[in-house]
């Protein structure tokens, strides 16, 4: 079981780096959303400062939506997550290696890069670590959410505007709780409360996702 | 994950390139039983097939013959668990698929019209994914697998530079990889050369005479030598049942 749990996750992971530029795509799209708000909205550092953590994380989660998509796409149409469903390994096993496979080649890039993009946006200092600690709990669990929506509208030919009207209402309290810490974080209030929730939020999204997202694809495939 | 014990790292004995020397995971001799009964499929409002049955035992090849848009590949994702029948069951060894579902993944390997081969893998990083899923040891080594099928030289080229009719082999190699009881393969020799052709015959063959069991769609005539044969017509057109050599 474990074998091919690993299997999955190396194969998905060799496969990602062998699109580079695919993969890419939501990470460029983040830096370029967040740094082009300094020069909309004027270099005051009161300002970015106020809106810092809104902007960030509004734009990781619509970089996070834009990846989203592709999670299962290629192997559905080449009929590989036929052959994962019906080999005798449990299926949630196989869809959480591939979600996992998918937020290392999406997700955290977008972790590594924020401090840069702190820095754009004049975040103090004692906010970046709360930024980064939110992000490193929220992004997985946007893509374990998203998996489930994936795997519900990959059998559509056009599911990507179902996709986002799907997923978008379940990022909100992600959105809330991992904005609301960076904020409070930067005025120097505890964080500890929306840290927790956002670490709950996880838990429950790694339970519970991969089943769903598995019994979703048999849907899909049905 | 660092350590787990990856079964392609085992060094498999040399299995011959028709694989009939592979070790089989089953007691020679014991009896299986493969049946569908009353199997009805409707899709679009259209009855696709109704009340079909059909009964397989160890060491027979089923072929199944049917004008295009007979219901042949619903047929086969309905047998394999991937769609539901509207009515009717599917048995393996006596007890429904559905209850019985580990047991029977175990026992089958399908090929469907779309092969499962990722592009952007090598021949061989294909058959290793393929070995993982598998779960248990495999009989034979991704390399050895390769060989059978003609695709020696072949293990590190991209999928994607492969032709259609090689594409076909790297899935065909699945079935060496992890011998299981029952194949079901959807239009195995699509885009085969006749070279192809006659391995899928060989290896459907001594598949069958090592008591496995064996369901193919096809249109081509099938020459397994001495293994049963039944063929199965499917579609509106008078539906002769005969038995075959």
């Amino acid at each position: 079981m474990a074998g091919a749990f690993a299997a999955i996750l190396k194969r998905d992971l060799t496969l990602a780096l062998r699109h580079r530029g695919e993969m890419a795509n939501p990470l460029v799209f983040f830096v370029v959303v967040v740094s082009l708000f300094p020069l909309a909205l004027g270099p005051e550092q009161e300002t970015l400062t106020r809106v810092a953590p809104g902007i960030i994380w509004v734009a990781a989660l619509l970089a996070a939506t834009l990846a989203m998509d592709g999670m299962f796409r290629s192997d559905f149409e080449d009929g590989s997550l036929e052959q994962m469903l019906l080999s005798p390994q449990p299926p949630s096993l196989l869809v959480l290696a591939k979600i996992l496979a998918h937020w290392l080649a999406t997700g955290l890039p977008l972790i590594l890069i924020s401090p840069l993009l702190a820095l754009f946006l004049q975040l103090p200092g004692e906010a970046l670590a709360v930024l980064l600690a939110t992000l490193a709990l929220g992004t997985p669990t946007l893509s374990m959410v998203g998996a489930i929506g994936v795997a519900l509208t990959v059998g559509l030919r056009r599911g990507g505007l179902l996709l986002t009207l799907l997923v978008l209402p379940l990022y909100v309290p992600v959105l809330i709780f991992a904005a609301g810490a960076v904020d409070n974080a930067a005025s120097g209030f505890p964080v500890a409360g929306q840290l927790y929730f956002l670490a709950a939020l996880l838990v429950l999204s790694v339970t519970l996702a991969p089943l769903a997202a598995a019994a979703s694809l048999r849907i899909s495939l049905g | 994950m660092a350590s787990d014990p990856q079964p392609h790292s085992s060094p498999a004995a040399a299995p011959a390139p028709t694989a009939g020397a592979a070790a089989r995971p089953w007691p020679t001799g014991e009896p299986a039983v493969f049946e569908a009964v009353e199997l009805t499929c409707v899709r679009r409002d259209r009855v696709l097939f109704e009340g079909f049955s059909f009964r397989l035992e160890a060491g027979e090849l089923l072929q199944i013959e049917g004008a295009n848009g007979s219901g042949k590949t619903s047929l086969l994702r309905i047998l394999v668990l991937l769609a539901l029948a509207d009515e009717g069951e599917v048995r393996w060894n006596g007890t429904s698929t559905e209850e019985n579902r580990a047991d029977y993944l175990s026992s089958l390997t399908y090929i469907g019209h779309t092969p499962g081969v990722k592009a952007d893998l090598t021949a061989f990083e294909n058959l290793r994914v393929a070995t993982a899923l598998a779960g248990a040891a495999a009989a034979c080594d991704p390399d050895d697998a390769l060989e059978a099928v003609g695709l020696a030289g072949f293990e590190d080229t991209y999928v994607r530079e492969l032709s259609a009719g090689q594409t076909r082999r790297v899935a065909l190699a699945r079935l060496l990889l992890q011998p299981t009881r029952l194949w079901i393969l959807d239009e195995p020799f699509t885009a085969l050369d006749r070279s192809g052709k006659r391995l899928v015959e060989g290896m459907l063959e001594d598949h069958c005479a090592a008591g496995g069991m064996a369901l193919i769609t096809t249109h081509q005539p099938v020459d397994v030598g001495d293994a049963a044969k039944t063929r199965i017509h499917m579609g509106a057109e008078p539906a002769p049942v005969d038995e075959a050599g």
